[in-house]
Formats: structure tokens, sequence, C-alpha cells
């Protein structure tokens, strides 16, 4: 009964977002006032019935329903209660249930939060994410029905994939897929800006909280996915340059593009047709992504169910609405106007450039990942493109981008002197070059790959540094205030960038130095066995076998200790889940600011031995803290004074815009 | 003129649509076969184990061997090795490692971890003897018979479906014959 419930939700979901994505849009364009009054219930609407078909799902597993043909082959009565929970979205159907859901969480947190935008806008935005939902719940309705039943009913279920059974796991796919969705936003107001033909600094405000937003979820769901990678694989390692990594990486790339393209289409009206396109582009590269997760076009590590019908829905659905959105940008494009002048030295131009070489490295991300595709179609033969192409490629070009990033929020708008610019950021330089000399050498060793990192690092920091104390500085002197008061006095979104530049160069510490000093030893181990990394003694005490829910474990017991003292306590295990028969090694890692401590268990020999793996990784929760600094950037920018007022000057529709019309003549 | 630049997204996406589209009725694993019944290609290689002493084609006539082009940076490599390792156990049929592209150390590291099923590993530093075996990528696994003559050719990962229902029975044969 619960699961046709669940079934009969999507319906009515799908019947109201049909209504939504017609009638509201229609409203716009007559001017129609209680056309485009539908648009709001409509999505709220929308939300309730997506809600109680996912909640029906979620029943279904929580409750063990191996009636429902999802259930049985993605549970098991013996999986944890957390785990049957994060089932719900483990497998294919759940998961687009889960892209659904947050499309509408989105949705709906539009129709809410946007009291001041012009009914026409909000009607046009909201038409066309109604028109992405049909989309999604078709597919899901017509390929994909997550509340399948299986008659007669299994016995028991086939269990989830162990790899999924992890606590990162249960909150790893929702941040994703939050940021993912997020993007739809942004391309929702692109598009209706695109044809209300309102493609002004008041559409770019606007477009600017949600697209940070978005950006700040996926930048946590990919570093979560990439933290369960380095402790579930057991590997060690961090990214893998996986497709579908890749999938969730290029809209992460273009979608920094966007947040500061966005930035300049506000303060400065330039760059408009190339935010748009930005916004269009962002949100085409998380569809596609899920085409090539879904479809099985590529292979993976991450391999999913595929089912060719389903590539071909999708592939369907992504020429109608990438295709149809590329269309009216190249009909509508050409008559929006240029931006403000601006010299070759200015905050626009670095902007700009670097827009550029986020953009390029996006493609060639798209390129290795699609490229064993295109020669497969032209019949050349199949290939794996591996990690050496993607570092080959992207060091050279996120380089440069990180160099300018540091110069640019300290550039002057339209025009600027480079001799000027030299000498305010000369202390900054002094001290990167000299710790690109120095520091490697005191850590040990010295290449032009870790000075290059640690340059960068430092100069970014740096950099912002000097340039917090000028704006204090000039505050102080202007508003006669003390330093304390000015720096409060700066906006949420000057700390948000600042928050979010030093995670990038505390992301890059974390990788520069976890490449040049980790130390990785794979040892065979009998208990008693001692070995030594990175300065400490890892002791194998002993192992036994322990039982857990659904599996069975081989525990060591590893107890580290640096100069005679203890350290930490280390459990690595290697489990054998009972149903899939699929072992699984469970890293034990004792994090720290400097350094992780990492073992797993590798292999077990005969007499008693293990392989055993033993990572001294310094710096690497650097990698991850930066990652989340610079999403938390993000949300402090959000949070900015100016969005709550800009609402307010908003508030008499369609008088301050100018039209597209006005922007040709 | 000006407007055609506005265009150009919407070009490459058509393209890009065309070369997906084609992509779906493809399998990704499938298995052309253009040195098949060709003798295989001549090789003498550093072992690598011990890079001082080699291995050549000429020392392994007289068996049935399998080729399988691996790399430690290859993730495709990480999805067949359970089956090659399992295969090894048997001891049915030698398999031979052409270390494609790789940096010793990490190769030793890979094997050290994930396990060794070779009797041998040999270096092939800058993939020329890849070339002569037209390795499209990695991995790839060679049938060789006794008399040095590609059997079978497997493209991407050997999965246990590939191992018993062609490659197994293909061993016997040749090992009969």
């Amino acid at each position: 009964m619960i699961p046709e419930l669940g079934h009969f939700a999507l319906i009515i979901a799908l019947c109201i977002a049909c209504v939504q994505a017609v009638l509201p849009l229609l409203g716009a364009q007559r001017g129609d006032a209680t056309w485009m009054a539908l648009a709001r219930p409509a999505a709220q609407g929308q939300l309730v019935f997506v809600a109680v078909a996912f909640t029906c799902l979620a029943w279904s597993f929580v409750s063990n329903d191996f009636s429902v043909l999802n259930v049985a082959s993605n549970s098991n009565s013996m999986l944890p209660l957390r785990y049957r929970f994060a089932a719900t979205w483990g497998s294919h159907e759940g998961s687009l249930l889960l892209w659904v859901l947050m499309l509408n969480l989105w949705m709906t947190a539009v129709s809410v939060f946007s009291r001041r935008l012009p009914s026409e806008m909000v009607a046009r935005i909201l038409s066309v994410m109604a028109m992405i939902s049909i989309g999604f719940l078709l597919f899901l309705l017509l390929t994909s029905n997550p509340f399948e039943r299986l008659l007669p009913p299994a016995a028991d279920g086939r269990d989830l994939n162990p790899l999924l059974q992890d606590p990162g796991m249960v909150i790893h796919p929702p941040m994703l897929y939050m940021g993912y969705v997020g993007f739809s936003v942004a391309f929702a107001f692109a598009i209706a800006a695109l044809i209300g033909g309102q493609l002004d600094a008041t559409w770019a405000r606007w477009s600017r909280p949600w697209t940070t937003m978005a950006w700040a979820f996926l930048t946590v769901g990919i570093a979560m996915g990439s933290g369960w990678a380095y402790y579930v694989l057991g590997w060690g390692g961090w990214w893998f340059w996986d497709p579908v990594e890749n999938a969730s990486f290029m809209p992460w790339l273009v979608g920094t593009a966007l947040v500061h393209s966005l930035a300049v289409s506000e303060k400065r009206g330039g760059f408009k047709s190339w935010t748009v396109l930005l916004a269009i582009v962002a949100f085409s590269l998380s569809l596609l992504g899920t085409f090539l997760v879904r479809s099985g076009v590529l292979t993976s590590v991450h391999a999913f169910a595929t089912d060719p019908r389903r590539g071909i829905f999708i592939l369907a659905f992504l020429a109608l609405v990438i295709g149809a959105a590329l269309a009216l940008f190249a009909w509508r494009a050409p008559k929006v106007g240029l931006g403000g002048a601006f010299a070759f030295v200015s905050r626009e131009a670095a902007l700009l450039v670097n827009n550029v070489l986020l953009v390029v490295a996006a493609a060639a991300v798209l390129l290795g990942t699609l490229y064993p595709l295109f020669l497969d179609a032209l019949g050349l033969g199949k290939i794996s493109v591996g990690p050496p192409y993607f570092e080959s490629v992207f060091v050279p070009l996120m380089a440069p981008a990180v160099f300018l990033m540091a110069i640019a929020p300290l550039a002057r708008w339209k025009q600027d002197r480079p001799l000027d610019l030299a000498l305010r950021l000369k202390w900054a330089f002094a001290v990167a070059v000299a710790s690109a000399l120095l520091l490697p050498l005191t850590l040990g060793r010295w290449t032009p790959l870790l000075a290059l990192g640690i340059l960068l690092a430092v100069w970014v920091a740096g950099a912002g540094f000097v340039n917090l104390i000028e704006r204090a500085l000039q505050q102080r002197a202007s508003a006669r205030v003390s330093v304390g008061t000015a720096l409060r006095r700066l906006p949420r979104g000057y700390w948000g960038m600042l928050a979010a530049h030093f995670g990038v160069a505390v992301f890059i510490v974390g990788v520069t130095l976890v490449r040049g000093y980790e130390i990785e030893k794979d040892v065979r181990m009998n208990p008693g066995d001692t070995v030594a990394a990175g300065g400490y003694q890892f002791r194998l005490d002993g192992l036994k076998q322990v039982q857990g829910p659904n599996y069975d474990a081989t525990r060591g017991a590893i107890s580290v200790t640096r100069n005679e003292r203890p350290v930490a306590m280390l459990h690595p295990e290697k489990r054998i889940f009972t149903v899939q028969q699929m072992p699984m090694t469970e890293a034990a890692i004792d994090t720290g600011l400097t350094r992780d401590l990492y073992v797993s268990l590798g292999e077990p020999l005969p007499g008693g031995a293990w392989v055993v793996r033993v990572y001294y990784k310094p710096f690497v929760s650097w990698i991850w803290g930066g990652a989340f600094l610079m999403a938390l950037g993000g949300i402090i920018a959000v949070t900015d004074r100016r969005y709550r007022l800009a609402r307010h000057d908003a508030r008499m529709p369609t008088s301050a815009p100018t039209t597209i019309v006005q922007a040709v003549s | 003129m000006k407007s055609l630049r506005f265009i150009l997204p919407l070009l490459v996406f058509v393209v890009l649509l065309m070369f997906l589209w084609v992509g779906l009725s493809l399998n990704p694993r499938e298995v052309p076969s253009p040195l098949v019944g060709k003798p295989a290609p001549a090789f003498q290689l550093a072992r690598l184990d011990d890079p001082a002493k080699t291995l050549a084609d000429k020392d392994l006539r007289g068996q049935v061997w399998l080729l399988n082009v691996w790399a430690s940076w290859c993730t495709s490599c990480m999805e067949e090795h359970p089956v090659l390792v399992e295969l090894s156990k048997q001891g049915v049929v030698p398999v031979y490692g052409l270390n494609y592209k790789d940096e010793r150390s990490a190769a030793r590291e890979w094997l050290a971890r994930n396990g060794d099923p070779y009797a041998l590993s040999m270096t092939d530093a800058d993939g020329k003897v890849g070339i002569d075996y037209g390795v499209y990528g990695v991995p790839e696994t060679y049938v060789i018979d006794k008399a040095g003559v590609i059997r079978f050719k497997q493209i991407g990962p050997v999965t246990p479906k590939v191992l018993s229902e062609h490659i197994l029975p293909l061993v016997r044969r040749l090992q009969a014959s």
C-alpha cells in the first residue's frame, strides 16, 4: 500500500509540474497576473507530493519491505537502520528520486525567498524549473520506477553495496545533489532573463546568492566524496580522476567561473552574455554528469546498474533542455549590450582570464572523460585515460589561475597601474618566494613542484592579508574609526571572498605536502612486528575475529608510538560482507592537524602474517579543511546585508532594469 | 557574422550529442580483434622485479600464455585484478604482465599492495612494445599459443565471464593441440 501511495504521489507531482511549466510562463508573456500567481503554490504543492513519495520509499527501506524490487536489490534485514535509510538513495532509482526532491527544495526556496522579485521573473523561473522537474519525474515513472513490486516478495534483500555502507555515504549524495541541482536555479534565472530580456545588474544580483549557495553545497559534496574515497577504498588516495568524480568536478569548475563572472555582471554590468552562457553550461554539465553516470556509456569504478533505455531517455532530455537553452542564447544574447570598457590591467581583466582558465580546465576534464567514448564512436579503438593526462593538463592551467586569483581582489575595477599593484604586493611576493625556496629544504626535500605549490599557497594567503590590511586602514581613514570597528564594518561578501581564497591556499598546502612528503609502506607483518614511518613506530599487537551486524571481520590492533610515547591505538579491519561475499577494507586513521597516520589491512599471508599498509600523510586533512573553508566563504558571502537590501530596491518591478532593446540603442 | 559566435555553443553541443548518441549503442567492453591469428610481435624487455634481467617472446615459446597489459594508474585494472589473482592461484596458464607506461616503483608498490598474479612482469616504460601489439588502452589481455601466435585479444578488464567462457576454453584447446 505504502509503495503505491508513493507511486501515486509521483504521478500527482508530475501533473502539478506540467501546470507549473506552462501556465505561469504563458501568463508572463500575456501579462496575466492570475496565471503567473499559480507558480508559487504549484511549486510548493509539487514539493509536498515529491516529499510524500520520498518518505514512502524511505519507509519501505526502513521497514524492510522486500516486496519492493528496489528494496530487495539494495537492502537487507541485517543492515543497520541508518544504512537502510541511506539505501533509499543508494540505488539508481532512489538517487534520481533524491535528485527530484532536491530540485523541489530549491524550487520552493525560490518561491519563498523571491517576494521582492518582479512577478514575471518569478513565474518564468519557476516554469523553467518545473520543465526540468517534468523531465526527471517522467524519467522516474517511465524507466526507473523506484516503487516497482517484486512478486512473490523476496525472503530477504541482496544488501546494499558494502562500499556505500559508510557514514560519509549517508550525507555525501544529498550534499552533492544540493550543489548539482542548485545550479538549476542559476540556469532558470538565466533562461528567464533571456526570455524576458532583462539581463542587467539587478538580474546578476538576484542570481548571485543562489549560485554561491549551490556552489558551496557542491564544494562540500565533492570534498565529502573525496574523503569517503580516502578512507573507504583503503588506498589512501583522495582523488582518482574517475569519470564519476569528473562529472561532479566539471560543474564545480564552471560554477566557480560563474560565481566570479556574476560579480562582474553585478558590479560593472559587464560579461553579461558570458555569464548567461556559464549559467547554462554549469547546469548542462550537471545534467551531462547525470547522463554519464546513469547511462553506462563510460565504465567507472562507481559502476551503477545501467540500462540503454535510460541512456536514450536522458540523452533526449539533455538534447531538449540544453539544445533549447543554447538556441535561446544564440537568438537573444547578441542583443545584450556590452558592459563598461576596461583596461588590460584591471580587476575585470584578471577575472576574465581566470574565467577562461577555469572553463578551459573544465573542457580539458570533459575531453579526458569523453575521449575514450569519442575514439570508440569513431571506430578508432578503446582506451582508458588515466591520471597522467589529467595531472599534466590541470596543473599548468590552474597554476596561473591561482597566481592571478591573489592579485584580482586588489586590482581596481576598470583600470589599474601595474607598477602600483606590484608595489602593494611586493611583501606578499617576497614572503612567498622565500618560503618556496626555504620551506621545502627544512622539510627535507626540494623539488620544483613542491616549491611551486608552496609559492602559490603563501602568495594567495599573503595577498589576502595585504588586501585585508589595506581595506581596514582605508576604512579607518575615511570613517575615522578604530581598526576593530573598521574590520567589523567590512561587508560579509568581502569576508566570504577572503575565507574562500584562504581555503584555496590551505587546500594547496595539503595537496602539495601530501604529494611531496607522504610515506607509504606496504609491509608483511606478523603479530609483534614493528615498522617505522615518518618518525612513528607502528606495532602490530595482534589480530582477532569480530562480528558486525552484517559482516565478519578481521580486526588488527596496531599501537603507534613516537619516541617511546604512545600516540594512538588503531584498529583497521578487513570485512567480508555476508550477503554479497564482498571484502572491504576499513582503514584506521589517526587524524591530526599536521599529519594523518593511516593503517589498513591488505591480504592475509600464509603463517598468520598480513600485508599491512602503513601510510604517513602530512597535512592531508588540509585538503578537506581547505574545501570546507571555501564552502564556508560562500555561505558567509550569501548572508551579506546587501542581498537583503537589494530586495528592497527591487520592489518597484521593471522600473530600474534596462531592457535588451535599450541596451542595443 | 558577429552573431555567429553566439551560435557556436549550440554547434559544439550538437557535435557532442552525436558522439553521445553513437556512444550509447557501443559497448565500452566490446572486443575488436585486429591482431588475432598473426604472430605475436617480438620483444625483449627488462623485468619489473629485476631490471638487470630481460625477458623475450622467444623464451615463452612452446607454452600457451597470457599477456596482460596493465599499469598502476589504471582504474579498470583494479577491476580485473582479483580475477587474474584467482586465475594465477589455479595455475592453469601463466600470465605475463606488460607494465605499460608506468613508473617502476609505483608498479611494484601496486603489485605488493594488490597481489601479484604474474609469472613475470616486464617494463614497457615508453610504450613501444605496446604500440607493436596495438594496445589501445589499459588493460588488455592476449592469449598466445605455443607457436607464438595471438589467438585472442580482450580489450578492457577480464571479467569472470570472459575468462570462463572465452579464455579458459581456448587455453585448454590450445594446450591440448
